[in-house]
């Protein structure tokens, strides 16, 4: 087993480490006591913003640079919201802290809640997740009866209340304008920005949205200082302006054919072997690994030959795929077919698409048909084209969609078709042997999927 | 001037404008296609179907930098130096494919779609779209249900705009329309037993691209390139809603909003929508008969059919003959129409009463959150006529304009012996104890719509003309006089009120109401501002009065 001892995970196997007892006295809350006697909302952000601490929940933002986006000297009210619509395939990482260790991540909110300003957080949990929804709340009740949390906390000016927002399980909430109308009582359509949430974002107030494992590394950073953070991780690259470097542990989730999946913590930049290797104890079954995901699904896929890109921030960029993502780890082994994986990828966005852009809307519905019809013997050449065209014109980053869904339901349909292609081709000729050249139109199907 | 350039060439715009790429591409010359944009809703960006490439043009060095990947022109907002490409292989494939991804649930009814010949998806698709269909896989559903009384959801032709839903929640302020479901199963709906009912619902279906949403009065009654379109005025209301009065062969099918930014915006209300409907009714007047001998009228009394060549002589003897005149002029008249009724009644009795007719109040003025009003003064016309009045000297000692109660009172006092009321009011009016006050008279013309407690004991019963079929021009509520012509002709005949009264003021050829309309401009200051060519929006009076 590797050296690293973990930091966000330390509640991990402590009995009753989720309590406000085990956690001050694992050395919690110390800091915000500090921090709220002694330093100002400015110094908090300073800090963060030195420790080069990256967004957890998968576009890795610089967390102190975004709470430097809202409006200075603004009257208020500002707000934070806490992402835990932890929804993407494969991540769980969230679900750990919250439900093992859930008052680091109230400490992360008071904290932050005070460097930005804010005397009101909301927390938005997904649906699914009953037992974080109780020790969440009982942590927050905890808090209360603590004086951690309510009017004047801990005898400074500093109030915040704290809400748990339960939602109902959809997976565009997760997005941050989606979560704030859902939050809202809307239906969870992104907005179109700008204006960016920093400005004009909950009840038209400006707000910052952050993951809960952002959360918990604000709270490690308080209690750890600027220089523990920075001496974990890769730094940046000199070459590379645009690369702030990838900082602090991180929280991988291992999950699929691996020996024994779960949630490891490492530094940032281990590798996908690493991980696999060291923590997951290899492919199971004796096999060898075809493909992983880097980070959630919507990411894309790495091929066996890549899996030594590391897993940071810039890593997986590097191999075509979309980026760390929520670093949710998923091994596909040897003997799994790639046209299952990408039917079981399309049929996910095409339930989950907000349905507001046309291309996304349409775009993962047709992928998704053309998935079963290839699955049903009815496959053609011309529909890996196709989907090849719907994976490269899809999203945000070519300008077709609003929000990243879209580019996270398009990242699997074009790495899956650019890196396994032969897979498919010989799939398709092997199923549809009378069919698979046919360019013309086929009449429609009536029953489809083999689901 | 902040200058933005469109496909190469420089366009400059107002310093205070705050143009989207569209307005501004339009100004240039360059169609944007797009579904879910709309001016008078949100912007929500979301069809897609306006993407464009975009960048800015550095103001000190000229040096273009392009943003690198499609923006949508609604939500962008043109600014000094943007520069806007409309027509790059990009923005095409984008086109393309967004057309595409639109047509792969639509049933592709159109041969059994009112839209067809309007329809937004059919123009784009024509315009922008690609020649091969390449989703071959999904069997087409065609479903419909009932969104409320008005408005009929063709829910597979949606291409899911939302702006129905914009529009009942930011115009209407009603909320009913909302999706359900989500992703490709996404349909408009309203929630169980709350349907669209509000006085705006027809809008939706203006609103509108494709035939998803039909409005039940106008489904399946007309092919729309069979239709004729006459800029017009709803005479529903004191607002005056400018529209469009579609018909063929005088057949009106429909009325449309016309965009007006002073009176309606881009909206009308149903009352107005679907108040065409008394202009086609068979119960309507449409002979000039005059009852046997000139005496007022008596049940199963004969009365006989007067060639409308002859109405104006006769009407002249006969009022000439009875003496005292007193005139209603109905606030469905047109100002020119109203005019020369002043000028023939007064050309038979330089003395005659002048009134403005009676006034039709319904509730009170309803006022939507998008700043829509429907007034409870339901006649189109009323300052424009007692503009009229008081030109023609028929002030009372205050200063006012006698009303119809004014014009009652002074027959009961027996201060006249001869009455003309003129009415064209597209429903019942006036009771029969009100009309006794009339029973004494010596001649009574009336002129209307529809039979009446008062048309029956009239000596003259004059057939009256809608409000399609008159020409010129009506003063709303907010002073803003707006020009229109007659769409259509009355039936069987009938000659409207201005071609009648053109003809007894003895004047040659056709009635030119544009020709009447400069008169009384020069005529009183309270018409100047018509003297020149009026603008399709209309005019202010008052802008005029105060200069």
């Amino acid at each position: 087993m590797p050296s690293f001892k973990p930091v966000l995970l330390e509640a991990v196997g402590v009995p009753d480490g989720h309590t406000l007892a085990s956690y001050v006295a694992r050395g919690g809350y110390a800091p915000v006591a500090k921090t709220l006697g002694e330093k100002q909302p400015a110094d908090v952000v300073e800090m963060v913003k030195s420790s080069g601490l990256r967004g957890r929940g998968g576009a890795g933002f610089s967390t102190g640079l975004k709470w430097t986006f809202l409006p200075k000297d603004h009257p208020g009210p500002i707000y934070l919201c806490v992402n835990a619509d932890e929804s993407e395939p494969g991540t769980f990482n969230n679900r750990i802290l919250m439900e093992d260790d859930p008052h680091q991540v109230i400490e992360g909110i008071i904290l932050s809640s005070y460097a930005t300003r804010a005397s009101t957080a909301y927390l938005y949990l997904r649906y699914e997740y009953p037992k974080s929804w109780q020790r969440l709340q009982a942590a927050i009740d905890e808090a209360y009866a603590a004086g951690w949390l309510g009017k004047n906390i801990k005898g400074s000016s500093f109030s915040l209340d704290v809400y748990l927002h339960r939602g109902a399980a959809a997976y565009i909430c997760g997005e941050e304008t989606g979560l704030i109308e859902s939050l809202e009582g809307k239906r969870a359509w992104p907005r179109i920005k700008p204006p960016f949430p920093a400005i004009e974002g909950l009840f038209r107030k400006p707000t910052v949205v952050n993951n809960v494992e952002t959360m918990a590394c604000v709270a490690q950073i308080a209690r750890r200082g600027v220089e523990w953070f920075k001496s974990i991780g890769v730094p940046a690259d000199p070459n590379n302006p645009r690369d702030p470097g990838s900082y602090g542990p991180k929280l991988y989730c291992l999950s699929g054919h691996v020996e024994r999946p779960g949630c490891y913590e490492a530094p940032l930049g281990i590798t996908a072997r690493q991980l696999i290797e060291e923590h997951g104890g290899g492919v199971w079954k004796g096999r060898r690994a075809k493909a992983v995901i880097p980070g959630g699904i919507s990411m894309g896929l790495m091929t066996e030959s890549e899996l030594d890109t590391p897993l940071d921030f810039a890593g997986p960029g590097k191999v075509g795929c979309l980026g760390l993502g929520t670093a949710a780890v998923v091994v596909i082994d040897d003997q799994t077919s790639i046209v299952d994986f990408l039917h079981n990828s399309c049929r996910f966005f095409a339930h989950e698409s907000c349905g507001q852009c046309t291309p996304c809307r349409e775009g993962t519905s047709w992928s998704l048909r053309m998935l079963e019809r290839i699955k049903a013997g009815k496959g053609r050449l011309k529909d890996l084209d196709i989907l090849q065209e719907i994976g490269n014109t899809m999203g945000m980053m070519p300008g077709s969609t609003i929000c990243g869904l879209a580019d996270g339901a398009a990242w699997p349909i074009k790495n899956a078709i650019k890196k396994f292609r032969g897979e498919f081709e010989d799939y398709i000729k092997r199923t549809n042997p009378s069919g698979w050249m046919v360019t013309e139109p086929v009449p429609a199907l009536q029953i489809v999927g083999a689901h | 001037m902040p200058t933005v350039i469109v496909d190469g060439k420089e366009i400059e715009i107002g310093a205070d404008e705050r143009l989207n790429c569209i307005e501004a591409a339009r100004r240039g010359g360059a169609e944007i296609p797009h579904y879910c944009w709309h001016p008078g809703l949100t912007v929500v960006a979301s069809c897609r179907m306006c993407l464009i490439e975009t960048g800015s043009r550095d103001a000190a060095t000229g040096k273009v930098t392009m943003v690198p990947k499609l923006v949508p022109a609604c939500q962008t907002p043109a600014k000094d130096g943007t520069v806007i490409v409309t027509e790059s292989q990009l923005v095409k494939e984008s086109r393309a494919r967004v057309e595409e991804a639109l047509l792969i649930d639509h049933p592709i009814d159109c041969p059994i779609c009112d839209k067809a010949g309007e329809c937004l998806l059919q123009d784009y698709h024509f315009e922008h779209g690609q020649p091969e269909r390449r989703a071959d896989l999904h069997p087409f559903t065609s479903r419909k249900r009932e969104m409320g009384s008005t408005v009929t959801l063709f829910v597979d032709r949606c291409v899911m705009c939302t702006r129905c839903v914009r529009f009942t929640r930011e115009i209407s302020g009603s909320a009913e329309l909302m999706v359900i479901n989500r992703g490709a199963k996404e349909e408009i709906d309203v929630f169980p037993g709350f349907p669209l009912e509000n006085k705006l619902s027809g809008n939706v279906v203006d609103l509108c691209p494709v035939g998803a949403l039909g409005d039940k009065d106008f489904l399946y009654q007309q092919r729309v390139w069979f239709l004729k379109a006459e800029d017009n005025v709803c005479g529903g209301c004191a607002t005056g809603c400018s529209i469009r009065t579609e018909h063929n062969q005088d057949t009106v099918y429909r009325l449309k909003p016309r965009e007006n930014p002073h009176v309606n915006k881009w909206w009308m209300c149903d009352d107005g929508r679907y108040g065409w409907h008394h202009l086609h009714d068979p119960s309507r007047l449409v002979e000039a008969r005059r009852a046997a001998g000139g005496r007022a009228r008596r049940e199963g009394g004969a009365d006989d059919t007067i060639e409308w060549s002859d109405v104006g002589r006769r009407l002249r003897d006969d009022l000439g003959a009875a003496g005292r005149l007193a005139v209603a002029v109905s606030p469905m008249l047109t100002t020119e129409e109203a005019w020369m009724l002043c000028a023939v009644a007064r050309s038979i009795d330089p003395q005659a009463f002048l009134a403005v007719g009676h006034v039709p109040i319904d509730g009170a003025d309803e006022t939507y959150p998008g700043g829509f009003t429907i007034r409870a003064e339901k006649c189109p016309n009323r300052l424009g006529v007692e503009g009229v009045i008081a030109v023609f000297g028929g002030v009372d000692a205050a200063g006012r304009v006698p009303g119809w109660n004014a014009l009652l009172d002074h027959v009961r006092a027996g201060e006249a012996d001869a009455a003309w009321i003129t009415a064209a009011y597209p429903g019942g009016w006036i009771d029969e104890e009100t009309a006794e006050a009339f029973a004494s008279l010596s001649c009574l013309v009336v002129q209307d719509l529809f039979e009446s407690p008062l048309s029956r004991m009239a000596v003259w019963k004059l057939p009256a003309a809608g409000f399609a079929e008159r020409a010129g021009t009506w003063v709303n509520a907010a002073h803003r006089a707006q020009v229109f012509q007659q769409a259509i002709r009355p039936p069987a005949g009938v000659w409207p009120e201005g071609r009648l009264y053109w003809s007894m003021l003895g004047r040659r050829g056709l009635y030119d109401a544009e020709a009447v309309r400069r008169q009384i401009a020069d005529s009183s200051p309270t018409f100047a501002a018509l003297a020149g060519d009026v603008p399709a929006t209309g005019i202010d009076l008052r802008i005029q009065q105060l200069a």
